[in-house]
């Protein structure tokens, strides 16, 4: 009954896209009107907190490697830490824009986890090149949320930081556990399935 | 108290409704790609072709569960979004 990876991969990928449609909404209509109902100020920390969570029974599920199960605990913690300041920030309960910054933190941390638990070169397969280019996507997007700390009415950073998570539900919407990219497949990455 | 000028009045009117536009788009946008992606790799649509996968393969069909995203969205976030954006221009 358990998923497979790739499962769990597009269910998170859900969840991103989520966050990319509420923040491009945000970019476009502006902070202020987007926190004119109290529910929608909640709406996108809400669903970086609950996706926090549910990365910690991926942890504890997946456990095929020490590595695998670092990188899902780091992003675990990363995701609640971003969602739970974000949500205070959005309460009220903190003010200091400074604690923008965690969510920068939490891009530079996820991207680092992703480069470091992925042990295969670019082209072994389809998951590990996107694990790369999703390690170094989220590195060089951590920009956004940095310069959204000091420019939070900047259109281009706020649709900058909505992109981002577009990007990375394309990229995790595109994994398979075992595929080509560009026509390469590693003889020893197994055979590809449905 | 100064009175705006039309013309300028009017070209504020206009881009503000860009906006709305831009928000109310969002959604049918999201399931367009969800029913193309799903046109052109129909088999990440398990249930068109079912040969025994078990539940998840039937629960995560992405084509399928990125269609469902741009629905609530248009369904539940758009409409309230409009309405506050339009309140906030007519002020």
């Amino acid at each position: 009954m358990q998923p497979l990876a790739e499962h769990v991969h597009w269910m998170f990928a859900t969840g991103f896209l989520i966050l990319a449609l509420c923040l491009f909404a945000e970019a476009v209509v502006g902070t202020e009107v987007w926190r004119q109902r109290r529910w929608r100020a909640y709406l996108w920390p809400g669903a970086l907190f609950l996706m926090g969570i549910f990365m910690w029974p991926v942890m504890i599920m997946f456990t095929n490697s020490t590595l695998h199960m670092l990188a899902h605990a780091a992003w675990a913690q990363v995701l609640l830490l971003a969602g739970g300041v974000e949500l205070a920030l959005a309460a009220g309960r903190l003010r200091n824009r400074y604690w923008h910054l965690c969510v920068a933190l939490a891009f530079v941390v996820s991207g680092t986890a992703s480069l470091i638990h992925e042990q295969n070169s670019w082209l072994f397969s389809r998951s590990a090149f996107l694990h790369h280019a999703i390690g170094w996507l989220m590195i060089t997007a951590a920009v956004f949320p940095f310069l959204r700390t000091f420019r939070p009415r900047s259109i281009v950073v706020a649709t900058g930081f909505a992109a981002t998570f577009l990007v990375l539900a394309v990229f995790l919407y595109a994994d398979r556990d075992v595929a080509e990219i560009f026509g390469h497949l590693s003889p020893v990455a197994g055979s590809p399935h449905r | 108290m100064r009175a705006e000028p039309a013309a300028q009045l009017e070209a504020t009117r206009a881009r503000r409704s860009v906006r709305a536009r831009v928000i109310a788009a969002i959604g049918p946008t999201t399931l367009l790609a969800g029913v193309v992606w799903g046109l052109l790799q129909p088999y990440r649509l398990t249930f068109l072709h079912p040969v025994g996968e078990g539940f998840w393969w039937l629960a995560v069909e992405p084509p399928l569960i990125v269609m469902l995203v741009g629905v609530l969205f248009a369904a539940f976030v758009a409409p309230g979004l409009i309405e506050d954006l339009e309140e906030s221009e007519e002020r």
